[in-house]
Order: structure tokens, then sequence, then C-alpha cells
């Protein structure tokens, strides 16, 4: 299969095609064809997608799998995987039919939903792979627009706000990301990502209006990726997004939110800014440390006080990626598989916990935590569930969430012990505000009259949540199953990164005794 | 055989947690506690068949990043053999005690099953505790480290209705989870330092990095200080020690028997076992020691003093475990492992016979904890009062002065005291001593006021008192034995000569030529640089005559790092000094132990109006104590309400007015064209024609795919 990538990039959209023209009807049988259908292109993706995962050399760390093509005006179609990006192609694979599975309950607009679940699963696979500058950006940008329409359409009640704050904050991001591509293009005449990473961006300071700006145009071009890339982290303090998204969202929204949206902002750091800016990101690298260990313990502590169940967790995601940015800007070997590990982690761990909340909304329709306590009376599996992923998001060691905030944090100890101290605090907070949750929602007598009658989990929900609970505790007993695959290559990504350095500082040295 | 200690708990809380309803209730937790007792018979068999040669046994791959290399592994030298026998032994009495204990539980409604969660939570802690004392790295015991954690925080909130258990829960996860941030830097720092995490190659570069410097925070320090440091954070939230022991009273919600397996005999004490681990490491920081001796000498006297008031049962005993820790630190801090790891041994048979026994008493009494209202109950059980009495003689130290005759705390407790004077610490020393007398005297005070005097209370539940079952008996009786004879069986292993101590631990030793104490000083002598703390041992080592002679051969410990279980440098001589401390030293913990049983006798048989009258005559004092020094409150105040009140505010003004509101303003312009916008989107056109837009593009990606893959 020379072209797998394609063909599992593409088999959603598809599907999404086919239902968009030959399914027609409002009535319940077009409703149930076009879940299955949604379900059924999903997981044939997912199938599909294991094929990438067999045939994948780790040994090998440049990119595999590559299918490159001429499109129009020039541009070109290239697509390819190395050990940074597989792993994400997998759990977007991975996560996408739980969460149509999960949406088994939707009634409004049933095809348009899955179409647009279906859809982003081409766009956000398509970022992962895409080897051309312009494509990346046309997946990049173009996932916004479904995840918008999710929110706008099927929604909370304030989603309308919500889904323009989303599309305002990462499509401003975007802009300056736009700005900087043409830039590099300009200067590179190639919009080949695999070329970009070689080329050398000049990195001599300059002025501008009495400004020094120290690493020059890499400083610069690094800046304008950042601003895409911590939006779409988020990065503290461009996160107030997030919460306001999640929680007008509906499950599956958040989930895919979460499990994968989130995850484009760290790989466009270890893909863009890393490789090509290096001296841009030595400059600011001591900036984005610190607003890592901000987030860290500043969205614990906003999490500890909400009121709303979604809001809660979308803190804690938020506080997650800070252990995800900072271990990618410890730049050493720890930080960055810490941080792809991190990424992925969280993928399946915070798509439970959304779907957990999901469960309970969707029973008792409301999100707010005073409306709950006592559930594990009534639904002990349910409990047990909410438990082990609870758990596993305070970084339980057995649990995935253990290895990547443990190896970020060994990353960042390396680098700067403050950062080190005030993110390894987190720790205490994340235990504060996930087990006071738990404690409020699942502990205690049941004494609320509206939830006397509420049902534990039904086989369906068993059935989204197994995988997710095997692949937190088989990560977290057997990490290697990751790090074996993105060991090669992030080591080779730091040596480059370091040897940029190294020859960007002899350049500079040599430009000055002359 | 090993692996089959390790796993068989993990099977037994897996089939008895998610298998008991297809094996019925009994079965799944018959099969639990057969498990544990097939763990418990394996471990004493390696215990007795161990020969010194520390072994590893690799299982899995774990996490690998660079240099970074840990393994799911054993680690079998004499430091987990005899962990192995002490958590699997009282797990599997616990496990057995719970079949009487938890039978009738009032907390839960009829019909209801919450036996086989609670064997499988047991279970389960059992595991996570073989992990953490066989782990062969860091990582591996931060995992045991952390599920002990979570078992505990499970079987304390285990009465899931009750707001009381489920606050001491998550108080005891997170107090922990503070001493675990201190911990997790310690392992960060000596991987920065060691490119290791694995304990051979900490222990192997031990002296280089007693001459490294590490750059943290603010300053730059001995590297080997500040991961000793660290690592005792760790300890001290795992053991309960001053400024972290919050927790470990209001552990006491949970179950009796969980309160004698976690809260006394292993989890608390795996701060002790985390420092004697990494005794090759302490011996260099001579630092971090004196900072652990202090402390817990003191936590040993504070918690002694809450001790001395409280009127629940098994608070009593929370804070005597507390009191008993620093104890063990005590041993630690100045260089005495072994003792500190004697006391952990002796100190687990028989406070959890404490504790199994106040269960018993709590049994026969329906569940009423409060001293206040038992009395008189030796006749009516008279089992449980014996082992009462046994568990109570162990702890006061009960023994024949001078001999090696005596209940296991007699010798275990007074070594830690001999050592403490040995090792120059007076401080430590003193404290110990007076805390003693007060561990007597509460002690005793528990005894009169539940077994002796009137009975008070309610009438009816004390005409129904009535003895435990066998299921319950059995336990107590064989921990009762423990507390009788552990002491003097293993006293030389433990704390005999040092070429006993050194074969028991598989570290070298050296012979040098020895006719009589002088020689020994002579020896310690030649290490100047040293010598100087111990430079006042050789003055009392001269008054002290009538000492057991060393014998013919004087031995000195002459192990490298990492040889044997535990490491004690060529010129720690603590252990011959604590053998030749004078006399008074040697009686001063028997005379306090005498005093504090007198004083409970006069306060509450001779004269029974001492105890109310003392409450009038120095409210203050007793205010202070009846409320543990107020810790909860002043924490509760500084720590928590500020927290939240530091979120309340990031968020309604950090996230809400400033970072919001200053990305509002900047869009000013933008927001009312995006309103229209959104107004007309409500109707459903806008989303109707960005689906079209979506759909164009993909057809159109799709399109350029195909046509272009035929290139």
């Amino acid at each position: 299969m020379d072209n797998i990538l394609s063909i599992v990039t593409f088999v959603p959209a598809i599907a999404a095609l086919i239902l968009a023209v030959f399914l027609r009807g409002e009535d319940v049988a077009a409703q149930r064809n076009a879940k299955w259908g949604a379900l059924f292109a999903t997981t044939v993706t997912f199938l599909v997608s294991i094929g990438i995962y067999t045939g994948f050399d780790p040994a090998n760390t440049g990119f595999q799998f590559v299918e490159e093509a001429e499109w129009f005006m020039g541009l070109k179609y290239k697509m390819g995987v190395d050990g940074i990006s597989v792993l994400f192609v997998l759990l977007t694979t991975f996560i996408m039919p739980l969460t149509i599975l999960a949406s088994w309950n939707v009634e409004v607009r049933v095809k348009e939903y899955m179409i647009a679940f279906l859809l982003l699963e081409t766009l956000m696979l398509g970022v992962f792979m895409a080897l051309d500058l312009i494509l990346f950006y046309l997946f990049f940008e173009a996932g916004l627009i479904p995840m918008f329409l999710i929110i706008g359409i099927w929604g909370g009640k304030e989603r309308i706000y919500a889904s323009f704050k989303f599309f305002l904050y990462t499509f401003l991001g975007s802009v300056l990301m736009l700005v900087a591509m043409v830039a590099m293009y300009v200067d590179a005449g190639t919009s080949d990502i695999e070329a970009l990473m070689s080329h050398q961006f000049a990195s001599q300071s300059f002025s501008v209006l009495g400004v020094h700006i120290v690493g020059g145009m890499q400083t610069l071009m690094f800046l304008a990726f950042f601003a895409s890339f911590a939006v779409k982290m988020p990065m503290w303090p461009v996160h107030t997004w997030l919460p306001d998204a999640h929680v007008q969202a509906p499950t599956a929204g958040s989930v895919v939110l979460a499990a994968i949206l989130l995850k484009m902002g760290g790989y466009g750091f270890l893909r863009f800014s890393l490789p090509m800016f290096p001296v841009g990101a030595e400059v600011l690298t001591p900036l984005v440390l610190w607003m890592s260990a901000i987030a860290i313990v500043y969205t614990s502590l906003v999490a500890m006080v909400q009121e709303d169940m979604k809001k809660l967790i979308a803190y804690s995601s938020v506080a997650h990626m800070g252990f995800v940015t900072m271990g990618i800007f410890a730049a050493n070997q720890q930080g960055v598989d810490g941080a792809i590990f991190q990424m992925i982690s969280h993928g399946f761990i915070s798509a439970a916990l959304f779907l957990c909340v999901g469960v309970i909304y969707d029973r008792m329709h409301t999100r707010d935590i005073d409306a709950y306590g006592g559930l594990v009376n009534r639904m002990p599996a349910y409990a047990m569930v909410f438990m082990l992923f609870t758990m596993a998001n305070v970084g339980l060691p057995g649990t995935s969430g253990f290895v990547g905030e443990f190896l970020t944090l060994m990353g960042i100890f390396q680098v700067n012990t403050w950062v080190a101290a005030v993110a390894t605090s987190g720790v205490i907070f994340s235990a504060g505000y996930a087990l006071w949750l738990y404690r409020r929602v699942v502990f205690g007598d049941l004494i609320k009259e509206s939830l006397k009658s509420i049902t534990d989990m039904s086989s369906r929900e068993r059935a989204v949540f197994t995988p997710l609970i095997v692949m937190t505790v088989l990560l977290g007993v057997y990490p290697s199953l990751v790090t074996d695959i993105i060991g090669p290559s992030t080591a080779a990504l730091i040596s480059n990164y370091d040897t940029a350095l190294a020859a960007a500082e002899a350049a500079i040295q040599v430009a000055e005794t002359h | 055989m090993e692996t089959t200690i390790l796993f068989a708990p993990l099977v037994g809380a897996i089939l008895c947690g998610f298998g008991w309803k297809f094996l019925g209730e009994k079965a799944a937790m018959w099969t639990a506690t057969g498990l544990l007792f097939l763990s418990c018979l394996l471990s004493w068999i390696v215990f007795f068949t161990f020969d010194g040669v520390t072994q590893q046994i690799e299982i899995l791959r774990w996490i690998e990043s660079g240099a970074l290399s840990t393994d799911w592994a054993i680690r079998l030298d004499r430091m987990t053999a005899i962990m192995l026998i002490v958590v699997t032994t009282v797990s599997a009495l616990v496990h057995l005690y719970s079949f009487g204990y938890m039978e009738h539980d009032p907390q839960w409604r009829e019909g209801e099953s919450y036996k086989p969660r609670f064997f499988a939570y047991l279970s389960f802690f059992t595991f996570a505790m073989l992990m953490l004392v066989t782990a062969d790295n860091l990582v591996q015991m931060f995992f045991g480290w952390e599920g002990v954690g979570v078992a505990s925080y499970l079987l304390i909130g285990f009465y899931y209705r009750k707001p009381s258990a489920n606050a001491a829960a998550m108080k005891a996860f997170i107090v922990n989870r503070v001493g675990d941030f201190g911990f997790a830097l310690g392992i960060f720092a000596l991987f920065f330092l060691v490119d290791s995490i694995n304990f051979d190659d900490i222990f192997a570069a031990a002296p280089t990095l007693a001459e490294t410097q590490l750059t943290f925070l603010w300053a730059e320090w001995s590297a080997i200080e500040v991961v000793c440091v660290l690592l005792f954070i760790g300890a001290m939230g795992k053991s309960a020690q001053l400024i972290l022991h919050t927790w470990l009273p209001d552990a006491m919600e949970g179950p009796t028997p969980v309160s004698a397996l976690i809260h006394a005999a292993t989890m608390v004490t795996a701060g002790v076992f985390l420092v004697c681990r990494m005794s090759p490491l302490m011996e260099f920081a001579p630092g971090a020691t004196g900072f652990i001796t202090v402390l817990g000498a003191t936590t040993a006297f504070f918690a002694a003093t809450v001790g001395l008031v409280q009127t629940d049962i098994k608070r009593v005993i929370a804070y005597s475990t507390c009191s008993q820790l620093g104890y063990m630190f005590v041993a630690a801090g100045v260089g005495m492992y072994s003792a500190a790891m004697f006391h952990l041994f002796t100190h687990a048979f028989f406070k959890a016979l404490l504790f199994l026994g106040a269960g018993s008493v709590i049994h026969a009494m329906h569940h009423e904890q409060d001293m206040m209202n038992y009395g008189n109950l030796r006749k009516k059980i008279p089992y449980t009062f014996a082992a009462m009495m046994i568990g109570t003689l162990a702890i006061t130290g009960v023994g024949i002065p001078l001999t090696t005759f005596g209940f296991a705390g007699f010798l275990s407790k007074d070594a830690i005291i001999e050592s403490a004077y040995a090792g120059g610490s007076s401080y430590g020393f003193w404290l110990l001593v007076v805390a003693a007398a007060m561990t007597s005297f509460y002690s005793w005070r528990l005894i009169l006021l539940t077994f002796y005097g009137e009975e008070r209370g309610d009438k009816h539940t004390h005409e129904h008192a009535h003895e435990s079952p066998m299921t319950m008996l059995v336990p107590l009786g064989v921990l009762s034995a423990g507390a009788v004879f552990a002491g003097m069986i293993w006293y030389n292993s433990f704390f005999g000569h040092t070429d006993q101590v050194a074969k028991f631990y598989g570290i070298p030793v050296a012979e040098t030529a020895a006719d009589g104490h002088s020689t020994s000083h002579g020896a310690s002598g030649s290490d100047t640089v040293s010598s100087d703390g111990h430079g006042d041992d050789a003055g009392y080592a001269d008054d002290g005559h009538g000492e057991p002679s060393s014998g013919e051969h004087h031995y000195v410990f002459a192990g490298e790092p990492g040889e044997g279980a535990l490491y004690m440098a060529p010129d720690n001589t603590v252990l011959d000094d604590a053998h030749a401390a004078p006399k008074w030293v040697k009686l001063s913990p028997f005379i306090a132990m005498v005093l504090g049983l007198i004083v409970a006798l006069w306060f509450y048989v001779w004269n029974p109006a001492m105890p109310g009258r003392m409450v009038e005559n120095f409210n203050p004092l007793y205010r202070f104590l009846k409320n543990k020094w107020y810790f909860d409150e002043i924490y509760d105040a500084i720590f928590v309400k500020s927290a939240l009140r530091l979120g309340r505010l990031l968020w309604k003004r950090g996230d809400g007015n400033t970072i919001d509101g200053f990305l509002n303003g900047m869009a000013m312009g933008v927001v009312p064209f995006f309103t229209r916008l959104a107004g007309k989107a409500q109707s459903g056109y806008i989303f109707t024609y960005a689906f079209w837009m979506v759909l164009g593009l993909a057809a159109l990606v799709t399109w350029m795919s195909i046509g272009g893959g035929a290139h």
C-alpha cells in the first residue's frame, strides 16, 4: 500500500460525501444509517491505520510512507509520517470511532453531525501528515470550520458566543502564522517541510524602530508560529476560549477538541518551531517555560473553584498542556519524549473524562457539580471508571498520565530547577481539584430526589470506555509501546536542534570577528 | 518465588474485586485471603533462606527515554526480605481478621455487598506495598509509593457515605502529595546528577555526589544534601512526620483493620524504609541526617503529648504510631539504620496487635470508639484484654534492664535511645526519653480506661459486650507472639555486634586488632575527620563498664556504598558506642516507662479525680494538646482557604476581567460585526453555507489527491 496515508486520510471524507449525497430524510432510519455509516467509516479508517503502525520503522528517523504529487498552481501534495507524527495519526483514528459511538443519542441533524465529524477527522489527519507548508495550513485552518459548526449547532445555550470565541482566537493566531509562512517561502524558495527543516533561516540580530531583536528573523518567525500554536494548545494567557468552547460543545465535540485538536499546537512546535527556528526558540525558551509553569499552577487553582464539571476538566486540560510545552522547550530527550507521551496519554484520559461527564449529562442534563452527589450508590461501574480516570488525570504511576508528567518534569529539571519546582507543585493541586470533583459528584449519600432513579452505564457506554481503559493502563505499565516509536525521532530532533544552535552561534562569532 | 509473592496479592485483588459476582462473595474473599497466606508463607521461606547476596529479578521494561532506563524489577536483599515478611504477615492476618470485623458493618444497608470490595482494596494495597519494598529503582518505588497512597485513600474513604471519611481520604492523599512533591524532585535531581535512577548506580555514585555542587533554586548546595532532604520530604509525608502529619489521625475514619495494616504496620513505615534504603546516600549527608534526627525526635515528642489527652481509642494509637515513627527516624538520622529497621519490624507486630485489639474492643462495644464510654471490660472480653495487655507491655518497653530479655518494644526502643545518645544527639536522646514516659502513660491510660474501673456510657452496650469470633482472635494470638518474641529472637541480627549485624545485612567487615575498648577508640580515632562528632563518646565509654565485651575480635563496617542491604561508613561507630553507653543511659527508658506507669495508675486508679483537676488547672495547655497544637486550623487558614481564594481571584479577575476583558477590548470593533452575524447565524443560513463550503473543499482535495496520485 503505497498511498496508505492518503487512504487513511480521505476515507472519512469520502464517507462524508456519500452521506451528504445519498442519504435523504430526517426519519429514524436515515438517522440510524448516518450513525452506522459514520461508525463504519471511522472504524475502517482505524483498522487501515494499524497498517501504518505495523509498517513503521522506528529506527528510521526520516519521513516514511511518503507520497508526493503535483497539485495545482505549482503547489505540492506531500504526505508522510515520522516518529513524531505517527502516533498522533493513530490517536486520531483510535478516538474517532469512540466519539461516534458516544454520539448515539444525538437527535438533531444527525446526518450533518456525522458529516462534520467525518470531515473533521480527515482534516485532523491531514494536519499530522502534511509535509507541505501550504497543505498543512489548509488542513490546519479548515479543521476550524467543522469544529466551529459542531459547537455552534449542537452546542449548549451559549454556543454562539463560544463558537465565535473559539473561531476568532484560533483564527487570529493563524493569520500571523500565514504571514510567517509566506516569508519562509520567499526566503527558502520552497514550501516543502522536509526541505525547510534543513534550511537555515537568518538569525542575525537587528533592530527595528529602536527595538533590538535577538535572533533576528528566526525570532520573529518563531513568534508568528507561536501565536498560532499557543492559542491552539492553549497556553496561558490565551487559554480562555477553551473552557467556554468545552462547556458549550456537545460531549463528542469536547472529546475531539481535548483529545486531538489541542495536540496540533504541540505537534506544530515539534514540527516547525524547534527544527526550523532553533535560534528563535532558544531566545524565547525562558518565556515559554515560565508561561507553562504559570499555566500549571494558575489553571489548577482556577480548576479548584469551578462549579461546572466540564469547565473544571477544561482547566485541568490547560494545566496538562502546560507540561507538554514545558517538556518540548526543555529540548532534551526526556522532555520531548515526555511531551509527546503526555499528549498521547492526555488524548485518552481527557477523552474519557469528558465522556464521564457526558454519561451523567445525558441522564440529568446538567453539568453543575452541585446537582450531583452520591452517584456511587446507584452507579458502581461508573464510579469505578470515573475513579480510574481521575487517578490517571492526577498522574498516578501505573497509568499513562504518570509517564508523560514524570518525563517532562525530569526533562525540565535539567534545564531550570525553578520552573521544575513550580511545575512539580502541580501534582499537589491536581490531586486537590480532581479528588474534590470526584468526592462531590460520586461519593456521599444519595440524597437528591432527582438522582434516585439514575441508571448505571449502558453496554454501549461501557464499550466506549473499554478501549480507553485498556490504553490508559497499558501505556502506564508498558510505555515502551510509545517510547520505542518516538525515541529515535526525538533523539534526531534534539541533536539537529543542538547542532543548528551551535552552527548559528559559530556563524555569529565569525561575523563578529570580521 | 519472589515474583509469586509480589503478584499473588494483585491476582487476589483482581479476582476478588471484579470476580466476586461470579465466584460468590465468600469464595472471592477466601481467594484473596488464601493468596495472601501463600505470599506470606513464601516470604518467610525467602527470609530464612536468603543468603545475603543481593539479587535482581527483572520482570518487564518500563519507562525508557534516552539515558533513562527503568524496569519493573525485584531487588532482593535483606531490607526487602524484612519488609516482605512484615508486609505479608500483617496483611494476611488482617485479611483473616476482617472476616470477623467486617461481618456486620452498621455502615451498610441490608443486602449491600461491601466485603469483596474491602478485601480487594486490602489485597491491592498489599501489592502496591510489595512493589514499593521490592523496587530496584526509584521510579518503581514511586509507583508503590503512590499506589499505597491510592489504596489508603480508597480505604480511608471506604465508608463513602460519611462526609468525614471522604474528607479524611482526600486529606490523606493531598498531604501525601506534598511529600511526593519533594520525593519527585529528589528523583529528578538524582537523575540529573547520576543519569540513572537505579539503586546500584545511585549508590555507587554516592561518594562522588558528596563532593558535587548542585544549583537548586536560589543557591548552590552540596548535591547529596539536597537529594537527601528532598527524599526525606517524601518520607515525611508518608510516615506522618511533623508538618505533614495531619492526615494520619484523620485516617482513622477507615475501618480498623485498615488502620492496623496501613496506618500502623506497613505503609506509614515506608518513609523509614526509604531513608534506610538510601543509607549509602544518607551516610554522606550529615546535614540532612541531622535534620532527620531533629524532626524525628520532635515528632516523637509532639505526637506523644497529643496522645496524652485523646479519648478516641483509635486516635490514641494513631498518635502513638506517629510518635514511634519519630523514634525510627531518630535512629536512621544518627546513622543506626539497623536499629530503625529493628523498631520498624517489632513495631509492626505490636502496633498491629494494638489496633486489631482496639478493633476487637470496638467490635464488642458496637462501634463505640470513645474510651470515656468504656470501662471494666477485662472480664467480658478476656482474650482481647490479654492481647492488648501484651501489646501495651511491648510498646511501653517492659523488660529486664541491662539484659536482652524483654518484650519486642523493650529491645528495639532501647536500641534507638542508646543509638541517639551514642550518635551524639542529646536533643534526640532527651526528647525520646521524655516521649517514652508519655508513651507509657497514654498506653496504660488506654488500658486502664478501657478494661478497668467503672462501666461508663451506654448500659445496653456494655451488657451486650461480647468476645470476638475466632477469625479475629487468631490474628491477635499470632501478633501477640510476635510482640513478645520478635525482639529477643532477632536482637543480635539487628542490634548485636558489628559482625553479627553486618552478616545479617550482607555488609563486608574488616577486622581490627582489639584488646579492649581503648583500642576500638584508637581505631575510630584514625578517622580524625569524623571522630569530632563522637568526641564525647570516648568519655562515657570509659565510664560504662560491665558492657558485654565484643569478644576477642573487633570489627568495623568495611563495605562500599551499595554493598549489602545497608551502608554504614567505616567511621560509623554508633553501634559500638551504643553498646558502650553508660548504664544510666541504658536505664533511662526503663525509668521513664515506670514513671509513666505510676502516673497513669495515680490518675486513673488511685485518684480518679486527678485528670479533671488537671484539666481545670492547666486548661490552656489542655486545649492546646486536645486540639493537636492547632495544626489543622492553621493549615486550613493558610493553605486551603487561601488556595481557594486565589483560585477564585484568578478565575474571576484573571481570566474574566483581565484576559477576556483585554482581548474583548482589542476586538471592540470586531465584536458588533460578529454579533450581527451571529444573529443571522441563528437563523441557520450561515451554517448551511459553511457546510457546503467545507464539503466543496473536501471534494476538491479528494479529487486532487486521486488525480495527483496517478502521476
